[in-house]
Order: structure tokens, then sequence, then C-alpha cells
């Protein structure tokens, strides 16, 4: 068993180009759980944590698009002045383990790890994220939806590294809300972000730990916008809202297991879905 | 590095890790190779925050670093908190308001607690009960911890004013 410990990005690329099929490790949160339960074989190892340019994040010159690279610890995000740029994903990052968690876990893992209960897919999936991916021969960007493709299974091919995502910067509502068996440090049984882009005119909903990989429920999306003028400001009623959230659940296909029922899953999608909707439309507007 | 020595830093001392297998987690190897019990494992899936050290400047959960991945980074565990064999104020803190039952979240609690206070020596009672949220007290003391920390901050903010 190798471990090379990167202090480049082209090392760790090097690295994996050297010693195929390594296992690439950020903050560890997920790997060295699978390792301290006998549940992974470790052959290879290339550790991501030194590499100083996956913790970087820029807003692009137009001001229309934020990237972050995929070393960024949640941590980051919850504080200003990301949680600014991005409200969901603070929101998000909020919810995940405990502080100890946070200082450690990243986006990059969250999405090589690929669960569908991860906390930040479904905030990657309402903002239609772009995923960056480096070899050390080539770059690929792929769509957030091309990325994520099943229970633990994504599109990255071993000699790649996750780089960095690249998210819009909206002019909206963004949040998340999930539930769990407690309210702390609990995975998801069921997670939502409602997205509001109040230029655009679109509501994008994304539904997290509901199906093999993260979903978009563009079937209620549509529907909405056939309902209601969806440029700010809203004007959603609280019937529209709990219709929306009906039709936002129909569209997940979840399971039972050892974190919740699919009945009470498909529940709470509607419930969460409804109620990030009418924090969405009160968003910006004075209180009664 | 397959078997190889590696060479980890904490409390400021430089040790050499021989003979050990390269996926083992830091908790592990801080217990088992280097002779620093103090850091306790349970869980050790990063649920109840028994095993929190400080690696260069963030409380982390040592059961979820790969001990070999830690090579260049600056660890403060337990034992390297007081500088001179004495209780250290939060610990002094934790003994006088009964922050202690059995003891096994205490270390980690310590660490996370002169963490929290290193950063902000003001904290209100939501940002220790945040601090703190990743350290589980098996006992379900949290009334007298709350009440440790509370006492520590006061007693700092009391040695500032003077």
């Amino acid at each position: 068993m190798t471990v090379v410990n990167a202090t480049s990005l082209q090392q760790a690329l090097e690295a994996l180009h050297d010693h195929p099929g390594a296992r690439l490790v950020q903050g560890g949160t997920d790997l060295m759980v699978e390792v301290n339960f006998n549940r992974t074989t470790l052959h290879d190892v290339v550790a991501l944590r030194r590499v100083n340019e996956l913790k970087r994040w820029h807003i692009a010159e137009d001001s229309q698009t934020i990237r972050l690279g995929a070393g960024i610890p949640y941590a980051e995000m919850e504080r200003s002045p990301l949680c600014h740029h991005l409200p969901a994903l603070a929101q998000a990052a909020r919810t995940v383990g405990s502080p100890q968690i946070r200082a450690a876990g990243s986006l990059g893992g969250n999405l090589g790890t690929c669960s569908p209960a991860g906390d930040g897919l479904p905030v990657l999936s309402a903002l239609d994220a772009t995923v960056h991916l480096q070899s050390l021969d080539a770059s690929r960007d792929l769509s957030i939806h091309e990325f994520m493709l099943g229970v633990k299974k994504n599109a990255r091919q071993p000699n790649e590294v996750i780089v960095a995502v690249t998210l819009p910067v909206l002019n909206g509502f963004q949040g998340y809300a999930k539930v769990g068996t407690r309210n702390a440090m609990v995975i998801s049984a069921a997670s939502v972000c409602v997205v509001h882009d109040a230029l655009g005119g679109t509501i994008r909903v994304a539904l997290g730990a509901v199906a093999p990989t993260v979903v978009r429920t563009r079937e209620a999306e549509a529907w909405l916008a056939s309902q209601t003028n969806l440029a700010a400001p809203l004007t959603v009623t609280p019937e529209l809202a709990r219709e929306f959230g009906r039709r936002a659940a129909a569209e997940c296909s979840p399971i039972d297991d050892h974190r919740s029922t699919a009945s009470y899953r498909r529940h709470a999608i509607a419930v969460l879905v409804e109620r990030l909707l009418l924090r969405a439309n009160d968003h910006g507007k004075s209180p009664r | 590095m397959s078997n190889e020595i590696y060479r980890l830093t904490v409390n400021g001392i430089e040790h050499e890790v021989k003979d050990a297998w390269a996926g083992e987690s830091l908790l592990y190897v801080l217990r088992e190779r280097l002779g620093l019990p103090g850091t306790k494992g349970a869980c050790e899936q990063g649920e109840c925050g028994s095993c929190t050290v400080v690696m260069d400047g963030e409380a982390v959960c040592s059961c979820l670093v790969m001990a070999a991945t830690a090579v260049d980074a600056d660890i403060t565990t337990v034992e390297g908190l007081s500088l001179d064999g004495e209780p250290t104020d939060v610990q002094q803190s934790f003994v006088e308001a009964g922050g202690v039952q059995c003891g096994f979240c205490t270390p980690g609690l310590i660490v996370a607690v002169h963490h929290l206070l290193d950063r902000n020596p003001s904290p209100d009672e939501l940002a220790i009960k945040e601090a703190i949220s990743g350290n589980i007290c098996r006992c379900t003391g949290y009334g007298r911890i709350f009440a440790a920390v509370e006492r520590a901050r006061d007693q700092r903010r009391a040695m500032q004013a003077k």
C-alpha cells in the first residue's frame, strides 16, 4: 500500500497516473469510516489535504458564476463570505455532521462518494452545477446531472480528480431543509433544495435520499411555471405550495431502509418542498 | 509508503511511526503506537467526538484522519494542552463544575473547549453549544459541562480584565 501526500494538483494527477485505481482522500470523513470498519480494501491512496489549488474559490469577472475548489471544507461554506453567495449551500453545509466533520469534509468528497443522502448534492443539482474533472492529460466539464449516476456511482474516471464545481450566482431565494431521526449529527432521511431564479423566472427543486441519486423535479417545476409568474416577486398561495409539494413528492422513488420508510420519506418531501416554496414566497418581503 | 517510516508532529514533538499499516487512523496511531492514550476511541465513525484533536488549527475527529496523510500537520492532543503538567483552566473548570461523570467524553470535550476559547474568548450559550455539538456525553451530563465551559470563559475574562 502506497500513500502519496500530494502538495499540488499536478503531483496528485501524476500519482493517480502512476498508481492506477488509487483511492483519493480529501477530508477522510467517508473513507476512514469504511477503513475503520473493514468495509473496504485499501491499496494505494492519494491524499489531497495539502493541495491548496483545491481550496480556492472565485467569482467570475462577469459576476454570473462562482467556482468552488473541491477541497473547500463545509466549515468555510457556512461562513461569510461564501454563505452570502450560496445561501442554500451554506444551509446544507450547516447540517453536515458536527463541527469536527465540517472542518474536514468537502464537496469533492460528497461528489466522490455520491451517496444519495449527500447533503451538498441537492444544492448542486438545483443550481445546475458544472463539475470540473482533470486527469494528467485532459480536463472535462460535466453537468451535475450527468455526473451523478446512481447509489455511490459517478462519472469520474479512475485517473481523474474532481477539482471544482461552478455554480450560478442567482438573485432570489435559496433554501435547504432535511429531516432525519434527530436534529443534529444526522444523515438525511429526506432532503430538499429549492432555488428561485428571480431573473430567469424559474423555481428549481432537487430532492436527496429519496432515489438512487438526487432527483430534479422537472415536471413539478414546469407545472408551477404554468400556474404562476415566477419572475420576482413570487405570489404563491398556500394551496399552490401544497399542490407543488405533492407533485414534487410524486417524482421521487424512496425506499424503506434503516433510516426511514418510503412513505414517510415521500410525506417529508411534500412538506419540505411546500415549506421552502412558502419561504421563497416570503423572501425579501416585509413582514405583515 | 508501504510499511515505511513516517513522522508525525504531536504536541510539538516529532515522532517516528514504524512498521505501521498505512491505512491506520490517527486515533489508533496516537494510542497504540505513540503511547498517547489520552485521546479516546469510541464510535470510530465521527459521530461522538471522543477522539477530537486539533490539527493545523482545526478541531477534527482523529478517527477519521488517515495518520499517514498527517505527516506535515501540527497536531495537538489532550496531553499537549498543559505546559507544566498542572490541569489547564478548562480542565480545572470541569472538575469544579462537576463536568466529569464517567469521563469518557472528557478529553475530547477539553480539546474542543480549548479550541473554542482560543478562537472566541467570549462565546455565548449558543456558541458554546454549537462548538461542542460534536462531542457526545453518554452520561448526558450536559448541564454541568455547559457550566464548566462558562466557568472557564468567565475566569479567562476576569484574568484579562485585571
